[in-house]
């Protein structure tokens, strides 16, 4: 492969895995919301 | 009856999220722009509109989402009219959300049921020992209505058919019992088959198994950038139509599935590792299968003539000839590899598209789960069956254009306008941020409400010609004249039962008030 496809290739995919794996691992690692939790403001509209 | 159900798990929420905006394109479409656009620059106008349109989408169509499930409306028609309910024009925007998705799935099952053929036509060894040609004539002859390729009697609708029900089925099972589990299934299974095949793509070797390349020239043509692309508007315009398409975004799927989440759950990162994984799929594995394998084996001349009418062609027609160079049972794992993956791309949209429906009967006319599942299941019987025996003729290609391409378009300047300029950003940010495990950059409320519209306003005004042509085009078969009088009758039914619970919701209020 040439310099210039391997170098976007690799920050494309790199960048896509990353963000990916990322917001995944926040997601698994969120601690669960506590019932009844403190968001209140539009429970009476 | 009320509308009580819910998701089982986060991540299942999010698989199914997923899920719904994976779909073929992912796999058939992206790589064919990329080469068409600019090879590996695509990427950049491609990921451009991902931050300034999708993303902003994603985040609005799940908040509205979250917003309308919390007021009990879980589709489009009356979400939109909890976000403005001075004006009545809004319940009749929304149904875009319900009509797109029961003409989108009309054809979409029908491509369903493709891979689900093929899938049995990879384990039976069908393709083993055919040429090229006998393989891309294999197509041709299966969506001939008259032709059976395996001695079934009209084949197409028999496949349909069972996908149909197993759509059907899956969905009266109920959001949790169903659509969840599948993509809890799916999801995974589609990730390992597609990791699968892109090794089996990048690792080719030029002289083994009949490749003339190897797997890495198809990488180096996709990647090697045309700088100079990025300055043309069509190019931009490919690569926002992609992010539409891609995203499921201005369907009102997202927005059903999003009602269904607990008013004060997050919706932020949910919004986010769904988008991503989708991005993912995309751009990792859609990009590193078809063309490094098809290059492999065709060469760059051939397979850029073969892209000129889509990704189809290559994905049905010359990867299931392509696969039986790797010897039969290579062969046969990567056809179960290839169209399994379609097939858990495709299933996991296609529900997505059901349960607006079913929210919308269940929410205003009391339906029960299962009655509206298998009501749906009738409509897409109905509505589709033009698809399947009118496929040479056009019909397919009419919903595609109409429904997937325009009706998404219309939609999501609509809402964005709605969510940004009408019920108002300070609302909307507060919508978004609440509940949230992220902080959301504060620039995106800028970009929300003045840059999202005008991107969505100009991929709109540039489709606009597009339409004329389409209007104005003449010498077309009557199929199509009639799918769109079907198409055109749908949404105006769809309007008629969107008035008829408005009538029966401002009865019950003059009820409860006396």
């Amino acid at each position: 492969m040439n310099s210039s496809a391997l170098t976007l290739m690799v920050f494309a995919m790199g960048t896509v895995t990353l963000l990916t794996g990322y917001f995944f691992y926040r997601v698994l690692t969120a601690k669960p919301k506590p019932e009844p939790d403190s968001y209140t403001d539009d429970d009476e509209d | 009856m009320a509308n009580t159900e819910s998701w089982g798990s986060r991540v299942g929420l999010i698989l199914a999220m997923a899920g719904n905006a994976v779909g073929l394109g992912n796999f058939l479409r992206f790589p064919v722009q990329a080469i068409q656009n600019g090879g590996g620059a695509f990427i950049i106008p491609y990921l451009v509109c991902f931050l300034l349109m999708g993303i902003p989408l994603l985040w609005v169509e799940w908040s509205m989402g979250r917003f309308g499930g919390r007021k009990g409306n879980h589709s489009t028609p009356f979400i939109l009219h909890e976000m403005d309910p001075k004006r009545a024009l809004w319940k009749y925007i929304g149904v875009f959300g319900i009509f797109t998705n029961i003409a989108v799935a009309a054809y979409y099952c029908y491509l369903e049921s493709w891979t689900l053929s093929y899938l049995w036509h990879s384990i039976a060894g069908t393709f083993i020992g055919q040429t090229a040609d006998q393989v891309a004539g294999f197509f041709g002859n299966y969506v001939d209505i008259n032709t059976s390729t395996t001695g079934i009697p009209f084949e197409p609708i028999v496949f349909w058919l069972i996908c149909l029900l197993l759509n059907t089925w899956i969905l009266a099972k109920g959001l949790s019992g169903g659509v969840e589990k599948v993509a809890k299934v799916g999801m995974p299974l589609l990730i390992l088959f597609g990791i699968f095949l892109a090794i089996m793509a990048v690792t080719l070797k030029s002289g083994e198994h009949g490749a003339v390349n190897d797997g890495t020239v198809g990488l180096n043509f996709l990647w090697t950038p045309d700088y100079s692309s990025i300055w043309s508007a069509k190019v931009w315009l490919a690569a926002a139509g992609q992010i539409f398409f891609t995203l499921s975004v201005g369907m009102g799927s997202i927005q059903c599935y999003a009602s269904y989440v607990k008013k004060k759950d997050d919706i932020a990162l949910n919004a986010m590792s769904a988008g991503w994984m989708n991005e993912f799929v995309e751009v990792v594995l859609g990009a590193s299968i078809i063309i490094p394998i098809s290059i492999g084996y065709l060469g760059i001349d051939r397979v850029v003539e073969m892209t000129q009418s889509g990704g189809l062609g290559l994905g049905f027609k010359t990867l299931p000839y392509l696969f039986t160079q790797w010897g039969p049972t290579l062969a046969m794992i990567a056809g179960v590899c290839w169209f399994g993956l379609l097939f858990f791309a495709g299933i996991t949209s296609s529900l997505a598209m059901g349960t607006p429906v079913m929210g919308f009967l269940k929410d205003e006319f009391g339906w029960k789960h299962k009655n509206a599942a298998w009501f749906f299941g009738l409509i897409i019987l109905v509505l589709g069956l033009p698809c399947v025996l009118y496929f040479k003729e056009g019909v397919f290609d009419e919903y595609d254009y109409w429904a997937g391409t325009v009706g998404l378009v219309v939609f999501a300047l609509f809402e964005i306008i709605l969510f940004a300029w009408i019920f108002g950003m300070d609302k909307g940010w507060k919508e978004i941020n609440a509940g949230a495990d992220i902080k959301v950059p504060t620039i995106f409320r800028f970009i929300i409400k003045y840059v999202t519209p005008l991107f969505i306003g100009g991929v709109f005004v540039a489709s606009l010609p597009g339409i004329w042509e389409k209007i104005t085009s003449t010498g077309l078969p009557w199929q199509v004249h009639a799918a769109r009088v079907l198409l055109l009758l749908m949404f105006a039914t769809t309007c008629w039962f969107v008035r008829v619970a408005y009538m029966k919701r401002k009865a019950n209020m003059k009820n409860w008030t006396k």
